[in-house]
């Protein structure tokens, strides 16, 4: 995991939320094409670590840096004089477009069919034509394996396909890195399965992917490394395999409590 | 035997059992069918309402000219308001907290005082304001114009009207765009929309479900408000005109008869635009749309009972918005 592969850096990140002090100086070296799972109690700041990283959130202190750029601001001078100057909303808009993300509750925006949730970002975004646009829905929906609900509004859609359809809009957009925040949650136990499984060739196909998830199997065979959060601190961080062989009280008693 | 309600499926043994009898609403129907006949046999026959004279007047040419002019303050005060609703409910949402208070004092003040006393002013204004000029600020003018003949009659009554449904609008748009789950904007935020395509694309769209069922009843409230514009003084829309021939004819209410006839053909037929609006915007959330693409869907669905179940959540959830 050296400096220069990182996909995503994260150096000593803080995150208050008023007098709540939720992430207490966070480091992680996200390697580009890895899959990195965040396991932790409810309330650790799992999500907000994740949605600071496109800016869903800001953070209060610390650096995060993508491709090695720093996410959200601008750094003024060098050293200590350096200062940071936030950057406008259509630079923001510009770095959030390179990751997509995939949200709990979906998301999807109902007043359209599945095909124009796809199709929204890439046409509006990206400026690609409609006819490209549409090609490259069809693409990403059949990969999701929903070639066939194409004109479908969410509200026609089960759980697990909803969640497909927003795994698809997000990779329309071609980012580079891909955010899940408990993709299968809210989901019926038999769908959570589609789901995981379109996350699988998501990340084969050499996707950055940071995912939080109460998976542990998907989180055991997939990820390439596995991050444990609590009370605002990562508490172990290591391989697949310190799932099998924690090491802090804290960590056994979160695997049994999931498992 | 293939009976008219066999699914296209053709599934044997399909159920094809006799409702069960419910005698209420046939009941129900014949009482209020009783009573309505009563009505209608007692308004026609009832010599005071002068059946003749109202029919006489009913497409009189001050009659009509009164309801193209009714129709039009309607139309332009109702796109004036829309247009400065939007942009004010926008700005009450804004990150610049000079835009808000823009805002909420237009609302503030245009809400309250009374529509009557706004359109005196605005009847008002080429006096109190003679000159409209355009200039640098306190410095010289490059152009100026006799207020009276851009702020005609018609003119200050379409502004006053306007202006201040907007404040009342503006509101209903503000519910709208709260109304929206904030999911929505971050999934939008996600995909690298800005904001104003996200208001545009994503929250107004599906803001105008709550929206357009409020303002239809702004609109239908508009039509009659409109003969409040004798305070400009404008006087050639319906109710003035209906009143104009009542007091020549010293017969008030055959010629009342006329205007409330007018103003339910135009309800109704606003009523089936509006109508028309919320299926348009409705698409995606309700039922009508899950049969139209959904016909299929209930056919082939793997899951369909966790798709009702979504759709039943979503109804729940707007339920709770509208109370
Ligand atoms: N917008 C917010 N305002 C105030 N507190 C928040 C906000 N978002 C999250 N929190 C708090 O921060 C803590 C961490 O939340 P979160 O990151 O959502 O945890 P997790 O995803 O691990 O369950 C929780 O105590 C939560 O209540
Ligand atoms: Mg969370």
């Amino acid at each position: 995991m050296s400096g220069d592969t990182a996909e995503i850096e994260i150096r000593g990140v803080h995150k208050a939320f008023g007098s709540l002090h939720v992430l207490k100086g966070i480091d992680i070296d996200i390697p580009r094409g890895s899959v990195t799972a965040i396991l932790g109690p409810s309330g650790s700041g799992k999500s907000t670590l994740l949605r600071m990283i496109n800016q869903l959130e800001t953070r209060t202190a610390g650096d995060i840096l993508v491709h090695g750029d720093l996410i959200g601001y601008r750094r003024i001078g060098t050293g200590a004089d350096a200062t940071l100057q936030e950057l406008d909303d259509k630079a923001i808009a510009e770095q959030r477009a390179k990751i997509g993300m995939v949200f709990q509750r979906f998301n999807l925006f109902p007043h359209k069919t599945a095909i124009d949730n796809v199709m929204e970002a890439p046409i509006h975004v990206a400026h690609r034509s409609k006819a490209d646009a549409r090609d490259e829905a069809i693409r990403q929906l059949t990969r999701v394996g929903l070639a066939d609900r194409l004109d479908y509004y969410p509200s026609q859609l089960s759980g697990g396909q909803q969640q497909r359809v927003a795994i698809a809009r997000a990779l329309a957009m071609h980012p580079n890195i891909m955010l899940f925040d408990e993709p299968t949650s809210a989901l019926d136990p038999e769908l959570v399965g589609e789901v995981l499984s379109v996350m699988r060739q998501v990340a084969e196909e050499g996707m950055t992917m940071v995912v939080v998830t109460h998976e542990m199997g998907f989180a055991r065979e997939v990820a390439d490394q596995i991050i444990f959060l609590d009370e605002g601190v990562v508490v172990e961080h290591g391989g697949p395999e310190i799932i099998d062989n924690p090491q802090t009280t804290r960590f056994q008693a979160f695997l049994k409590s999931v498992l | 035997m293939k009976s008219r309600e066999d699914s296209e499926l053709g599934i044997p043994g399909e159920i094809h059992a006799r409702p069960v009898r419910k005698p209420g609403p046939v009941v129900a129907a014949i009482v209020v069918l009783i009573f309505a006949l009563m009505l209608a046999h007692g308004i026609v026959t009832n010599p005071n309402f002068d059946w003749p004279t109202v029919w006489m007047y009913l497409f009189n040419e001050n009659v009509l000219s009164g309801i193209g002019w009714t129709l039009k303050l309607t139309l332009y005060s109702m796109i004036i308001a829309t247009v400065l609703a939007i942009i004010l409910a926008v700005m009450r949402k804004s990150s610049n907290p000079v835009l808000r208070w823009v805002s909420w004092y237009f609302i503030w003040f245009f809400r309250g005082t009374p529509v009557y006393t706004q359109l005196i002013f605005w009847g008002l204004f080429a006096v109190l304001i003679p000159r409209l000029a355009v200039g640098v600020p306190f410095g010289p003018e490059f152009w100026s114009i006799d207020t009276k003949s851009v702020v005609t009659a018609s003119v200050a009554a379409v502004l006053g009207l306007g202006l201040n449904e907007a404040a009342y609008l503006s509101e209903i748009v503000r519910a709208g765009i709260e109304a929206v789950d904030d999911g929505q904007t971050e999934a939008a935020q996600a995909l690298g929309m800005r904001r104003s395509l996200i208001m545009r694309r994503i929250i107004l769209p599906q803001a105008m479900r709550i929206i357009v069922p409020p303002t239809g009843n702004e609109t239908i409230g508009m039509l009659k408000t409109t003969s409040l514009v004798l305070a400009v003084p404008f006087n050639l829309e319906l109710q003035f005109a209906t009143n104009a021939i009542a007091s020549r004819i010293y017969k008030p209410i055959p010629l009342l008869l006329v205007a409330s006839i007018w103003y339910l053909v135009i309800t109704t037929i606003l009523m089936i635009l509006q109508a028309q609006l919320e299926k348009h915007f409705g698409k995606g959330f309700d039922k009508s749309s899950l049969s139209h693409a959904g016909k299929s869907a209930a056919i082939d669905h793997p899951t369909g009972e966790s798709a009702m179940e979504a759709a039943r959540m979503n109804k729940v959830k707007m339920g709770g918005l509208n109370a």
